[in-house]
């Protein structure tokens, strides 16, 4: 019942979709009789799908082994919390979550904004409820997650193990909020292209939309690193696989387009561009999906890949982006000019920003599509970090350098000589940390740059607030200091991990004592262990820091039964300055253990920057909310004043 | 800005569209196939995986008499069911060189006792170079090798009973 009940509200949500779609493209049009159901319309098809996916959740909370989804994910002697992340660990759930977020999100636009021109807001979910009716049509007709089995089944079949981690229950749905932020962006931008209407207006209501799916981003590219990094066990933190590139893309995308709504919001200026950009940054949400879903490309993550459901994502992406852009090629050129700035302006720096990402953006994915072309013809090739990392370091570290100047700046117009003492400073304190880096010894020139330009940066995230009565700083622009630090930071951790990183390799007797960096680690003993639905050898493993305080780790070999797999559980050592990492290999045929070790320092910092800059969207997107409150509130009160006046 | 520039996103993606569409409709080819099919054996010289055999050397492969390169490993699942098919093989006269894969002497003697030694020499390819060079991606993969040195079969995967016949044919044209 509670399967046909789901299935029923998607199809319901669909049904709206269509009406949302038909509502707004007449209303455009000029034919308003269907105007006001479009707002209606939104908010019911949010409902709709939200009521839908709590249906399933619910089968899967309940093991309804009679459903298809659940028998093929699921499992009753799974946790609670991993039955629940089952809903949304595979390829009909995950769609489903999206089309709920996306029109949970409709739902929200049609029930808040009021600032938007009516005629933009109609056409805006009018797009928005064209995108949801693909996604209808792809769960309905190929992915219907609540299909139900002929004969129930007597046992689930588990969720992939690598899969069972708290931190990857909440990194999917993370990613997909970001995606569908940007979704909104995109209809935003197609919603402006159709009325002709890009005003500041417009960027304030996109922008905090773009804001939130940023944070998102942020949040699941920060997650879905460190699991990773200590999941997979191979120490490292990023591989350029394509599914990474695949979250990475949007990321950069948002993050250009973050900065272009900011310039259209404060300045009226980069019109064209930042509808440009909308339109690209769902792209590549969308594209990434297609990548991971089509298998098109090899990855060690691609999961549920299927080439028919390929190729209806390519359908979609074929109407949605391709229709977007050749609205925007018919369109733009009707779009009236922004206002003009100086190259040294805030606007300036904002613009080089916006280039070096789009850059940055175009590297990635032509390395992450250029063995999609070669094997066109037939040739194959892989493309890894010796591209990725200097290629992508020449537009990086230039952007990073302006990225220190750009918030120092004044809007419009400005000149270097006004601000040159910080400058000054940044440049020296740059200089002096590669001068002592280059002295520590001589590790490789990016991680020596990445060093220098994270200690100016850190400094320089901060000048925005010199002078100025810090009590009085706006949200956002704390916001902006908190977000550019953690750049900092996190780069910081990138050219530590990469300059001064340690691996020992060793095959240890139990009782034996090894060394990686300043660690000495001792084998204890090797016991079995068993968990709810695996088995696994556990190495207790004893670690010393300089002769310090003992450390206890735990590195787990598991295996599991349902599905048989067998994982790596690294355990891991924090200090404030690195991370002691230990994976436990097979027993050796003379008794001894494979023990994988790496002292990583400062490795931490890597996570903890992209943490801050999560938090300083967020600060910024409070921030605006707020403004945005008590402008509202203003002009009511004003309006319920006048009308008294009247009276 | 001029309007035909305006059409040139539109373009770029149109060809992604294109290129992702025809990759999907290319039936998907998990097998990477060597490229030195065709080609003469690289120079190697690897010492003996096994105390009983010799090594493996470029120089073996050209007395006129066409032979089979296997390359395996004692900790290679497959290889262990690919293992009566070779012993069939060496029954029918053929000889079988082996390259043993990141592997040790001790696994390799065994792997042997346990599994049969179809083997007339045994070479020691620990850090996969040479199986590399010849254009192998993994284990077990077989190769037809022509009485002069040349690649003219490579046979990827284990070896079934049905490619008994199969490898028997590519022998026999390899020396004509």
């Amino acid at each position: 019942m509670i399967a046909e009940i789901g299935l029923a509200a998607l199809w319901l949500a669909a049904a709206l979709a269509v009406l949302q779609l038909v509502g707004g493209v007449l209303a455009v049009r000029g034919q308003g009789e269907l105007a006001s159901v479009v707002r209606t319309s939104a908010i019911a098809q949010g409902v709709l799908a939200g009521l839908s996916f709590v249906a399933l959740l619910w089968l899967f909370i309940a093991t309804d082994l009679s459903v298809k989804l659940v028998a093929a994910n699921s499992h009753s002697a799974k946790p609670l919390i991993f039955k629940l992340s089952g809903a949304w660990g595979n390829h009909e759930g995950s769609m489903l979550l999206w089309v709920t977020v996306m029109a949970l999100a409709g739902g929200l636009i049609a029930l808040v904004e009021r600032r938007l021109a009516e005629k933009t807001l109609l056409a805006t979910l009018a797009a928005q409820g064209f995108v949801a009716i693909g996604f209808y049509a792809f769960i309905l007709m190929s992915s219907n997650p609540f299909e139900r089995l002929p004969i129930p089944a007597v046992e689930g079949n588990g969720l992939n193990p690598l899969l069972q981690d708290i931190g990857l229950a909440f990194h999917p749905p993370t990613l997909y909020f970001g995606y569908v932020g940007l979704s909104v962006a995109f209809s935003f931008a197609v919603g402006a292209l159709v009325t002709k209407s890009v005003t500041p207006d417009f960027a304030r209501a996109m922008r905090p939309w773009v804001l939130g799916a940023w944070v998102f981003l942020t949040l699941g590219i920060t997650a879905g690193s460190y699991w990773a990094y200590y999941e997979l066990g191979w120490g490292g933190w990023w591989f350029w696989d394509p599914v990474e590139n695949a979250s990475l893309m949007p990321w950069l995308a948002a993050t250009a387009l973050l900065h272009s709504v900011s310039v259209l919001a404060a300045r009226d200026a980069l019109r064209t561009w930042t509808i440009m950009l909308g339109v690209i940054a769902f792209s590549m949400s969308m594209l990434g999906t297609f990548l991971v879903r089509s298998g098109i490309l090899t990855s060690v993550h691609a999961f549920a890949v299927d080439p028919e459901r390929g190729s209806f994502i390519l359908v979609l992406l074929s109407l949605y982006i391709g229709g977007a852009l050749a609205l925007f090629a018919l369109r733009a050129n009707s779009i009236s000019e922004g206002e003009r700035f100086k190259l040294t302006s805030r606007e300036g720096a904002l613009v080089f920003n916006n280039v070096m990402l789009s850059a940055i953006l175009g590297i990635v994915l032509l390395g992450t599509l250029y063995p999609l072309a070669t094997e066109a013809f037939d040739v194959r090739v892989s493309v890894g970090p010796p591209y990725f990392n200097p290629v992508g370091a020449i537009f990086t570290l230039p952007m990073l350098l302006v990225m220190a100047v750009g918030p120092l700046l004044r809007w419009r117009q400005d000149n270097l000589t006004r601000i040159r003492l910080p400058l000054v400073g940044v440049a020296v304190v740059m200089l002096a940390t590669l001068a002592v880096v280059v002295l520590l010894g001589a590790y490789s020139l990016l991680a020596d740059l990445g060093l220098a330009i994270a200690a100016g940066l850190a400094i320089a995230a901060f000048l925005p607030l010199r002078g100025r009565n810090l009590l009085r700083v706006p949200l956002a622009t704390w916001g902006m200091v908190v977000a550019h630090f953690g750049i900092a930071v996190a780069l910081f951790g990138m050219a530590s991990e990469s300059a001064f990183s340690e691996e020992k390799l060793a095959a240890v007797s139990i009782g034996d004592t090894t060394q990686v960096g300043p660690w000495d680690v001792k084998l204890e003993g090797v016991v079995p262990v068993a968990g709810p639905n695996w088995t696994a050898i556990e190495g207790h493993v004893i670690a010393r820091y300089d002769g310090g305080k003992e450390v206890v780790l735990d590195p787990q070999s598991r295996n599991f039964w349902a599905p048989p797999q067998e994982t790596n559980e690294s355990q891991l050592a924090t200090r404030w300055n690195g991370q002691l990492y230990a994976v436990i290999g097979n027993q050796a045929e003379d008794g001894r253990w494979q023990l994988r070790l790496w002292w990583k320092p400062f490795v931490t910092f890597i996570w903890y920057g992209g943490m801050l800059v999560a938090l300083g969207g967020l600060l910024s997107l409070i921030g605006r909310l707020a403004t945005d409150l008590k402008r509202r509130r203003a002009l009511r009160r004003r309006e319920l004043r006048s009308g008294e006046a009247v009276a | 800005m001029s309007r035909w520039r305006l059409f040139v996103p539109l373009g770029i993606f149109s060809l992604f569209v294109g290129l992702a569409a025809y990759q999907l409709s290319q039936p998907k080819d998990e097998f990477v196939e060597s490229a030195m099919v065709g080609e003469q054996l690289p120079q190697f010289d690897l010492r003996p995986a096994f105390a009983s055999l010799p090594g493996a050397a470029t120089a073996d492969f050209t007395d006129g008499n066409p032979k089979l390169l296997n390359i395996w490993a004692s900790w290679c699942i497959p290889c262990i069911s690919e293992a009566p098919q070779l012993e069939r093989l060496q029954a029918s006269g053929v000889e079988i060189v082996g390259i043993a894969i990141r592997d040790r002497p001790e696994d390799v003697a065994r792997f042997l006792a346990s599994y049969g030694n179809p083997y007339v020499r045994i070479g020691a390819d620990d850090l996969s170079e040479v199986q590399l060079e010849i254009g192998s991606s993994g284990v077990p993969e077989t190769f037809v090798i022509d009485g002069e040195g040349k690649i003219t079969y490579q046979h990827i995967g284990d070896i079934r009973p049905g490619d008994v016949p199969v490898l028997l044919d590519k022998l026999r044209e390899a020396g004509e």
